[in-house]
């Protein structure tokens, strides 16, 4: 997750929208937005990253307008950014689709392409050439040369050379995404479409110019507060592996930048694992020959868009956000939901939900945190209101969700075989297809889907690195009761 | 020879601004020096309160000098120069 290109654009995403925050909380939002760029980058400043001064605040712009929760599709570039500004206080409704291109910051990546590179050694064997089954590598006399109007970037030649001569380029953002959503238009400039786009936010991690952002929702979110009403945080459990302090000291951090309770999702995780155990049981008494879990966001969307196929084989049982926002709309009716998400793909989830009004993904919360100046390892410890169990508290990890409805699991021992697809990739889409069009899954028969690779605790939004998550996620579990105690 | 005090910030802005790389780094750092140096977490010493300074963290303090936007890189070199 930390390589080092990926942290400065973290980083600079997270200085804008603290800078974006503490312009909110000014007693001037509108112009203290409209001079971040040149707060960020004054007057003679050293120019890091872009070709001048100029065009890193463009850039910078750009980024203030996501993190205003604005697509960058619709800029017209003219709009000032107190003008955005005035336009995220004023907005209801966040926009629906969770992503958008910072066209001036993408590179315009060369379109991926096989190439011979020097390093061919013009040898006698020349298996490049008859690895390839169109007819698109030939021989210059010094080296193998490849026509790209023939060659089908299939990479059977770069198998076949035995000095890696051959290399392939890619795309970043269009080799990250699973289901082709993203991909460079006539412009040259990548550009997401949104009828194919999961909201998986592999796009977003894997861009080196940061060029694809979220849009934020933390102005609506304070605003919210700031207008008094009554506003209650719903965490996701990967967030125990994401702030440096207990999970016990969340409830009065939360409190100080405004929220007036807080919730642990693993509570409605304790639901979902009910459900989804009785309704495995159902299908396996009706011979279904798998059933996949329903508790990712992306997974879901995926389902929707790409795999309906696969439909009948996923579970009924809601996510674990779905049952807490519920509870917590039932025990609070006039209250404001803000999930705290680890993903950006639980966005698109709220807005089918009417319970879950907001979304803030663990960046935005830690900018809130640097903005209001708490320091979380100093906040009072408080226990929940509701006690989750280890498996709920064990749900973001890969094959936590599999373990959980095994451990709730009151049939047979040998009749639940769990089996995960830890990431969604272009393989393990095509693995699913598979499964769903030949009615059959030879690795088990209840299979774990999380788009994230490791799970909820490796979201793309995340803080810390996922070993350190995930040792703080299992000690945080490990101090809660077992369903298995329950089912001795 | 008195070792050399690495204190790496805990706090909530520098852990937001790129802590999870610091986590990693103590081990790093740990492996590297050996007990030539001791490594101390520290609580957020503020030095990322004063205006836009929260922008230059995580920090880390190689005994009284503040490294900013800290990476292993950077805080290999101030070691390196307070061994000579």
């Amino acid at each position: 997750m930390s390589n080092t290109s990926e942290l400065d654009t973290r980083r600079l995403k997270r200085e804008v929208l603290v800078r974006i925050i503490k312009a909110f909380m000014s007693d001037n939002f509108e112009e203290n937005t409209r001079l971040i760029p040149y707060d960020m980058r004054p007057k003679g400043s050293e120019v890091p990253y872009r070709c001048c001064v100029y065009k890193e605040r463009a850039v910078l712009r750009s980024r203030v307008i996501a993190g205003l929760g604005f697509s960058m599709e619709e800029d017209d570039e003219r709009t000032l950014l107190s003008d955005f500004a005035k336009q995220a206080l004023a907005r209801k409704t966040p926009e629906p689709e969770p992503l958008t291109v910072l066209q001036n910051a993408c590179k315009g990546c060369p379109s991926s392409k096989v190439f011979v590179t020097e390093l061919c050694q013009n040898c006698v064997a020349k298996p490049c050439l008859k690895a390839c089954n169109f007819g698109a590598i030939s021989n210059n006399g010094k080296r193998s040369v490849i026509d790209s109007e023939k060659c089908k970037k299939c990479g059977l030649c770069m198998a076949a050379c035995p000095y890696h001569a051959i290399v392939k380029t890619v795309v970043p953002c269009e080799e990250a995404c699973p289901v082709g959503a993203i991909a460079k238009g006539e412009d040259g400039l990548a550009h997401i479409d949104k009828d194919k786009c999961i909201s998986c936010g592999k796009c977003v991690s894997a861009c080196p110019f940061g060029a694809t952002h979220a849009k934020s929702q933390v102005i609506d979110v304070l605003s919210k507060i700031k207008q008094g009403k009554e506003v209650i945080a719903m965490f996701a459990p990967a967030l125990v592996g994401h702030l440096p302090c207990s999970a016990e000291q969340f409830i009065e951090a939360f409190k100080k930048i405004g929220f007036s309770d807080v919730y642990e999702v693993a509570q409605g995780a304790d639901t979902t694992i009910q459900v989804e155990a009785h309704d495995f049981a159902e299908r396996l008494e009706q011979g279904a020959p798998f059933m996949t879990t329903s508790c990712c966001a992306a997974y879901n969307e995926l389902v929707k868009k790409h795999l309906p196929e696969i439909k009948p084989y996923v579970s009924d049982a809601h996510t674990p956000l779905y049952y807490t926002a519920e509870i917590v709309k039932k025990e609070h009716p006039n209250a404001e939901t803000v999930f705290i998400s680890p993903c950006f793909a639980k966005r698109k989830e709220a807005q089918d939900n009417p319970n879950v009004d907001n979304v803030l993904n663990f960046e935005e919360l830690g900018a809130i945190l640097i903005a209001f100046g708490i320091e979380v390892d100093t906040c009072e410890s408080k226990e929940y209101a509701f006690k989750s169990s280890k498996e709920a508290r064990d749900f973001p990890l890969s094959g936590g969700v599999a373990k959980a409805v095994q451990a709730a699991w009151k049939g047979n021992p040998d009749d639940l075989k769990p089996t995960v697809i830890n990431g969604l990739t272009k393989a393990t889409v095509r693995d699913l297809k598979m499964y769903a069009k030949t009615g059959k899954c030879p690795l088990g028969n209840l299979i774990e889907v999380m788009s994230c690779e490791g799970g909820c605790i490796a979201g793309n939004a995340g803080l810390n690195t996922v070993k350190m998550a995930l040792k703080k996620v299992t000690d945080y579990s490990a101090q809660s009761y077992s369903l298995k105690d329950d089912n001795k | 020879m008195e070792k050399i005090k690495v204190k790496i910030c805990q706090g909530t802005t520098c852990f937001v601004m790129g802590g999870d790389t610091i986590k990693a780094m103590a081990d790093a750092l740990a492996e590297k020096y050996g007990d030539k140096i001791e490594i101390v977490p520290v609580r957020c010493l503020e030095t990322c309160h004063e205006s836009d300074s929260f922008s230059k963290a995580p920090y880390v303090f190689v005994d009284e000098e503040v490294v900013s936007a800290a990476d292993l890189e950077k805080v290999i070199n101030v070691i390196e120069s307070k061994l000579k």
